[in-house]
């Protein structure tokens, strides 16, 4: 068998007409141990599209989406946002893109269980030296677009699954990110719960031009989504939309 | 969707022109396919045929859009009855994409590529009714629900097959 139409996807476009590539990975191998969790994977993500990452359990989604914001290094292969290639950066710039540039919601455990859910909007603003009075007030905004001014004062532990998405979404998006890297966001919430916290999340991005890359295996979730990439055996397929 | 007993039902609040039924029924069910007049008109002369309904007056002038319905106690009976049986659940696509990947197996095709390009189109039509709940009304999320409920089992059906494409093509291919 072939490789079943397995590509990397479009290079980057410039000038008028298609949106420019902003975050794109090229070719990914990385292997924990013997067998490859990716090989040879790849994905073009555009400024404001959501793109739907699927495919089976074990294939390599959470991997490619951690090697795309950063958080692993990929063995061979190169992630370049806007032009610069990740491996390129030391650390030190690497988490400052993660910081500034990047948002991330994972499935739960993500919000400090210590600190208020208005204090855990507000952390990433506060991280990149934003006054506190101007950190909460605007996580107190994002609070509000997320329907979930309420649990301001709460913590993390003190909410319902679904008000903790919400938190963990209006933190993601409170620093105004590029790109929004969510990983079964609505895995342990229920469909209504889920599909909520979905809009607010597609709305906002939308809203701010942020791109969203969604992994989920929840096809009413990725129906949120612009176009849908699928993950098997560590190599990626990106579908064309159909219309 | 037994367009005959949605009409009766909506004629249960007292009589209308065929006309008028359809837009009713349009504007409550319609989303996905109004009604044709021609299939007005040839419901209602069945329900007439078999007393479910009778004509309630005609307007001057020809032609059946003069004519009020109305529904009689057989009618009454008939949708009592109807919306007190549970509808049959459909098997809908699973017979023909089920052939499809077998018969991707059999001939050494891709049967991935079956699975991704069918999914693309039941994304593809998710994405519509999804975008179509954001701007309707309760109503319309509802029927947009439904359908997206439906779809879904679809693809969770295709991913579940996706995952044992091994043990099937042992399976079929023996
Ligand atoms: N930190 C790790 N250490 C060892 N193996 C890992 C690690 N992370 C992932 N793997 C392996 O790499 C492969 C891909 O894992 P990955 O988490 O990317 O899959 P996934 O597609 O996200 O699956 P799921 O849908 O279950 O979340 C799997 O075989 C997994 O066991
Ligand atoms: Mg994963």
């Amino acid at each position: 068998m072939n490789d079943g139409g397995f590509t990397r996807g479009p290079g980057p476009v410039d000038g008028p007409g298609p949106v420019k590539v902003l975050l794109e990975a090229v070719d990914l191998h990385k292997a924990f141990g013997p067998t490859p969790a990716l090989d040879g994977a790849g994905l073009s993500v555009r400024a404001g599209e959501v793109v739907a990452v699927m495919g089976p359990s074990g294939s390599g989604k959470s991997t490619l989406l951690h090697c795309m914001a950063g958080i692993l290094t990929p063995d061979k292969g190169t992630v370049r946002y806007r032009d610069v290639e990740l491996s390129a950066m030391g650390d030190g710039q690497r988490s400052e893109l993660r910081r500034t540039e990047f948002g991330f919601v994972f499935q739960f455990g993500q919000l400090v269980p210590e600190l208020s859910c208005l204090e855990n909007v507000a952390l990433p603003l506060r991280l990149g030296s934003v006054k506190r009075k101007e950190a909460e007030s605007r996580a107190r905004e994002w609070l509000e677009r997320l329907e979930v001014s309420d649990v301001a004062d709460k913590r993390p532990g003190e909410t319902s699954g679904g008000q903790g998405q919400r938190v963990a979404v209006a933190r993601a998006l409170v620093t105004g990110p590029r790109v929004v890297f969510a990983d079964e966001p609505t895995g342990a919430l229920d469909s209504l719960n889920g599909e909520r916290v979905m809009q607010l999340l597609v709305t906002a991005a939308k809203e701010t031009n942020a791109a969203v890359v969604l992994v989920t295996h929840e096809p009413r979730v990725a129906a949120y989504s612009d176009r849908e990439v699928v993950v098997r055996d560590g190599r990626s397929r990106e579908m064309e939309p159909v219309t | 969707m037994s367009i005959g007993h949605t009409l009766l039902g909506l004629l249960e609040k007292g009589p209308r022109h065929g006309y008028d039924l359809k837009r009713a029924y349009d504007e409550r069910f319609g989303q996905d396919r109004p009604l044709h007049y021609g299939q007005v008109y040839t419901t209602l002369s069945r329900l007439l045929r078999n007393g479910l309904v009778e004509e309630a007056g005609v307007e001057a002038g020809d032609g059946p859009e003069r004519k009020r319905y109305a529904i009689t106690g057989a009618g009454v009976t008939d949708v009592e009855h109807w919306l007190g049986t549970p509808e049959k659940p459909e098997p809908y696509l699973q017979n023909t994409l089920y052939a499809k990947v077998v018969l991707a197996l059999l001939s050494g095709r891709s049967a991935d590529d079956v699975l991704d390009v069918q999914r693309a189109a039941h994304l593809a039509a998710m994405r519509e009714l999804t975008k179509r709940k954001a701007s309707g009304d309760l109503a319309d999320q509802l029927i947009c629900d439904h359908a997206l409920f439906h779809l879904e089992a679809d693809l969770r059906w295709l991913e579940l097959t996706a995952a044992r494409l091994g043990q099937l093509k042992t399976a079929v291919t023996r």
